[in-house]
């Protein structure tokens, strides 16, 4: 008896999304489509608008990471003007980006994909979200989180003006610099933030790192491709999220290619499938040979563990020996573990932290030279930098008023498109065995791309997720003293034992 | 249990910022949690359709509705929303507006296809592939939602009895919304959940703005670095601020960035391109036709700067559809 499993809509995702699996008379997965019903056509109704609004316009795309639009089309702008920003401009671009870097992976990793590792990932749902994370570190830890996204969320709108949307890139430079006393914050926040990221590592080091049965899946077969990566690199082939070349390793870890964003057309093209609004991208000079992994198939994979494959290396002290540590427990480099995605988050987080430290305590940033005002007509241009999710690229040609005639994106989140596919397909043959499926095993599904989209809005709202759904809360002794949980009717029911 | 007022939380065609924003309530988002119940936020919660299909008629009590409406499941989403709640929130720009996605209104679903799946610069798509309603695989079929002409504000589609402005709301104003609701103490049904005034009686740089602005030049921040203090449109940039409604916190223009027009326009205005249009042409600082036309030639992008936010809730709407589209 064949039968149909959807997962609609998927949850502790940003976007609409969709998993349909489909079993065959034994119950086995014959195949799994990861769809995604969604479509806002931006690449077209950017014709005819103004180049340097597209700052203002593009980060609508995606209000979690805005900031890296932002980055990504006032860089392009740039280009399209033939403008470079004094230096102490790019350093404050990348000091607004180095703090959204951080809180976004901070969030992750204690709302979003955290509760999967912290609490288990077949722990009955109730406890699989914050609340059980925080039963494991510590309620201060929960204010500590939200404390600290605070802060760095101030960061980007003391700058940008807004936090979800900011504005302040523009052509050839910023629109404003901090104070003297806006950067005294900015440093003081990045060392809170350095200090953070250390005690996040620890949380995971702790908690999933000396815990054999974790370990073992992460390390598994069911959740493993081996794939190409790309990332950006600086001079020395170190991780940068800002700004560089786009390097990409095969499935051996050499190098493959290492290009300026200017050439991507060269290296990266995207498939089309009749059942996703979503296209696929893949390495043009390999080929689309569907979705299989390996070094004949040009599927490649972006975002953290990605790019630290794709690198020799972190450009920050704390990073670089938490990087060796990973590459050493994983088994060397590259590393083709879906689910280790997490903990490069966190190395990333490090880095970011790290970097944003550095940036805020420069004093260029306090230059009043923070533009370069273009003197050449506009043309065509492209821009790159790392989005949490992955290498975002924006390519605009304009007329000679600077209108655009002609975009085109490659935005992060479908840089991992086929590979999630792939990964949700192998996750549920592996999982889903002779038609027995439950809670858990589905959301061990859910987890092969969760791993993929460290999406804080997601991550942030499972804060709301769990007195809603179904919550045991227990005094420090472990005894039950209040049940929330849902009737059959669908109501929300709270019982104080 | 029971008594808490149940509340839901929709999205559309929108960004996520909408969800952010809620978010950014930071510690007041426990007050929030404490005093309603969460019914249904498919970007948070398990809750599915089904859930809410099961609900009686009108036992929400409040939807917060956040994106355009671009897709046929946005359509049925809100529709039923409709059914199930007392009262319905258009929540930030995109669902009062129609938002930076309405800007789709430029053109329509056969040209973005065209765009994406037909001439992209990165496209490799020999066989011309589209997504498609249904697609017939060897293990069933799949179906995605369809991908309308025009994109429509929330209340295009349904009745909606309170409005949320901005691109995202600020916490402020979501936490009266909310306050609000709870205490009973609505305004009229209709009405703009923000000050009745334009950004201008709010601007930080007010002082500088002459009673009357002679323009006889337009620029672009391309051109030039705006001046911390002066009034953007004394400058020659544009600003949409005289045709925008206040509230937002005068974010941008703290970033030394004009304003765009998030918020829409205040209750007087029909229509706040031209609103602006009629307010920024009484100002162009000469009588003499090519001459005022020579200042006019600095708006190069009209549609695009002067409806960034509301082209679908404008008397404008959309750009004409024309034949087989």
């Amino acid at each position: 008896m064949a039968k149909r499993i959807t997962i609609d809509p998927i949850t502790r995702l940003e976007g609409h999304g969709k998993i349909e699996i489909f079993l065959d008379d034994a119950g086995d997965v014959k195949n799994a489509f990861f769809q995604i019903p969604e479509l806002r056509g931006f690449e077209k109704f950017a014709e005819g608008r103004l180049v340097e609004e597209m700052p203002r316009i593009t980060p609508k795309i995606c209000g979690v990471c805005p900031t890296a639009h932002h980055m990504a089309s006032g860089k392009t702008v740039d280009a399209v003007y033939g403008v470079t920003p004094p230096p102490a401009a790019s350093k404050i671009r990348e000091l607004v980006n180095s703090a959204f870097m951080t809180e976004d992976h901070a969030l992750h990793f204690f709302f979003l994909g955290g509760p999967d590792f912290v609490v288990g990932p077949t722990a009955p749902k109730a406890e699989r979200n914050i609340l059980g994370v925080l039963g494991k570190v510590g309620l201060e830890v929960g204010g500590k989180v939200i404390s600290m996204r605070k802060r760095l969320r101030e960061i980007i709108s003391t700058i940008g003006g807004r936090v979800i949307h900011p504005v302040c890139n523009i052509p050839g430079g910023v629109s404003r610099g901090p104070t003297k006393e806006e950067r005294d914050q900015f440093i003081a926040v990045g060392r809170d933030a350095v200090e953070f990221a250390q005690f996040a590592l620890t949380v995971f080091n702790d908690v999933v790192l000396n815990n054999k049965t974790y370990v073992d899946i992460i390390v598994g077969d069911i959740y493993k491709h081996n794939t190409y990566y790309m990332g950006l690199v600086d001079a020395n082939n170190k991780v940068n999220l800002y700004d560089g070349q786009i390097r990409v390793v095969d499935p051996d870890g050499n190098e493959f290619a290492k290009f300026p964003v200017s050439q991507y057309l060269d290296h990266i093209a995207e498939h089309v499938e009749p059942w996703s609004y979503i296209k696929f991208p893949f390495l043009k000079k390999v080929g689309w040979k569907g979705f299989v992994d390996g070094k004949d198939s040009g599927v490649y994979r972006v975002s953290p563990l990605a790019r630290l494959n794709a690198s020799e290396g972190m450009a920050t002290p704390l990073a670089q020996e938490e990087y060796e540590k990973m590459f050493s427990v994983l088994g060397g480099k590259p590393a083709h573990n879906t689910l280790a995605w997490h903990w490069a988050r966190l190395i990333e987080l490090l880095y970011s932290a790290e970097r944003l430290l550095e940036l805020a305590s420069d004093e260029e940033i306090l230059s009043d030279n923070i533009r370069t005002i273009p003197d050449k007509t506009p043309n065509e241009g492209m821009g790159v930098v790392e989005a949490p999710r992955g290498t975002l690229i924006h390519h605009y040609k304009t007329d000679e008023r600077g209108r655009v005639q002609k975009a085109n994106l490659i935005v992060a989140t479908l840089g991992n498109s086929a590979a999630m596919c792939m990964s949700v397909e192998k996750a549920a043959k592996g999982l889903i065995k002779g038609g027995k499926v439950d809670d858990g095993i589905l959301n061990m599904v859910e987890m092969a791309f969760r791993a993929y989209d460290p999406c804080m809005a997601c991550a942030t709202h499972s804060l709301l997720n769990t007195p809603l759904v179904d919550v045991v809360v227990r005094d420090p002794d472990g005894n039950e003293t209040m049940r929330i949980y849902r009737d059959d009717a669908g109501n929300v029911r709270r019982e104080k034992k | 249990m029971g008594k808490k007022p149940k509340v839901a939380i929709y999205w559309n065609a929108s960004c996520g910022g909408c969800e952010e924003a809620v978010v950014d309530l930071a510690e007041d988002i426990l007050k929030v949690v404490a005093a309603v119940d969460i019914i249904f936020w498919p970007v948070a919660l398990d809750f599915k359709r089904e859930d809410v299909e099961a609900m009686k008629d009108g036992s929400i009590a409040v939807s917060f509705i956040n994106g355009a409406i671009r897709t046929s499941e946005q359509k049925e989403m809100v529709e039923l929303l409709r059914k199930k709640s007392g009262l319905v929130v258009a929540f930030g720009s995109c669902a009062h507006m129609g938002g930076i996605p309405g800007l789709g209104n430029v053109t329509n679903r056969k040209e973005v296809f065209e765009r994406v799946y037909g001439t992209s610069e990165s496209l490799h798509n020999p066989e011309k592939v589209t997504p498609q309603r249904e697609t017939g695989t060897d293990v069933g079929t799949l179906t995605l939602p369809e991908f309308c002409d025009t994109v429509q504000t929330l209340d295009q589609v349904i009745d909606v009895d309170y409005y949320l402005p901005g691109c995202a709301p600020p916490p402020d104003l979501i936490m009266n919304a909310i306050n609000a609701i709870l205490e009973g103490k609505l305004p009229p049904k209709g009405t703009v959940l923000a000050p009745d005034k334009s950004l201008c009686s709010d601007c930080p740089r007010k002082e500088t703005k002459p009673d009357e602005i002679p323009i006889d030049k337009l620029t672009r921040v391309t051109d030039t670095t705006p001046d911390k203090e002066k009034c953007f449109l004394e400058q020659g940039l544009i600003c949409m601020g005289p045709a925008t409604r206040s509230g937002c916190g005068e974010r941008c223009l703290s970033a030394n960035m004009p304003c765009r027009g998030c918020f829409g326009p205040t209750t007087e205005v029909l229509d706040q391109g031209a609103a602006f249009l009629s307010a920024l042409a009484s100002n162009f600082d000469t009588k003499d036709p090519d001459e005022a036309s020579e200042i006019a030639s600095g708006v190069v992008d009209p549609i695009g700067v002067f409806y960034m936010y509301g082209l679908p809730s404008s008397l404008l709407k959309r750009v004409r559809l024309t034949e087989n589209q």
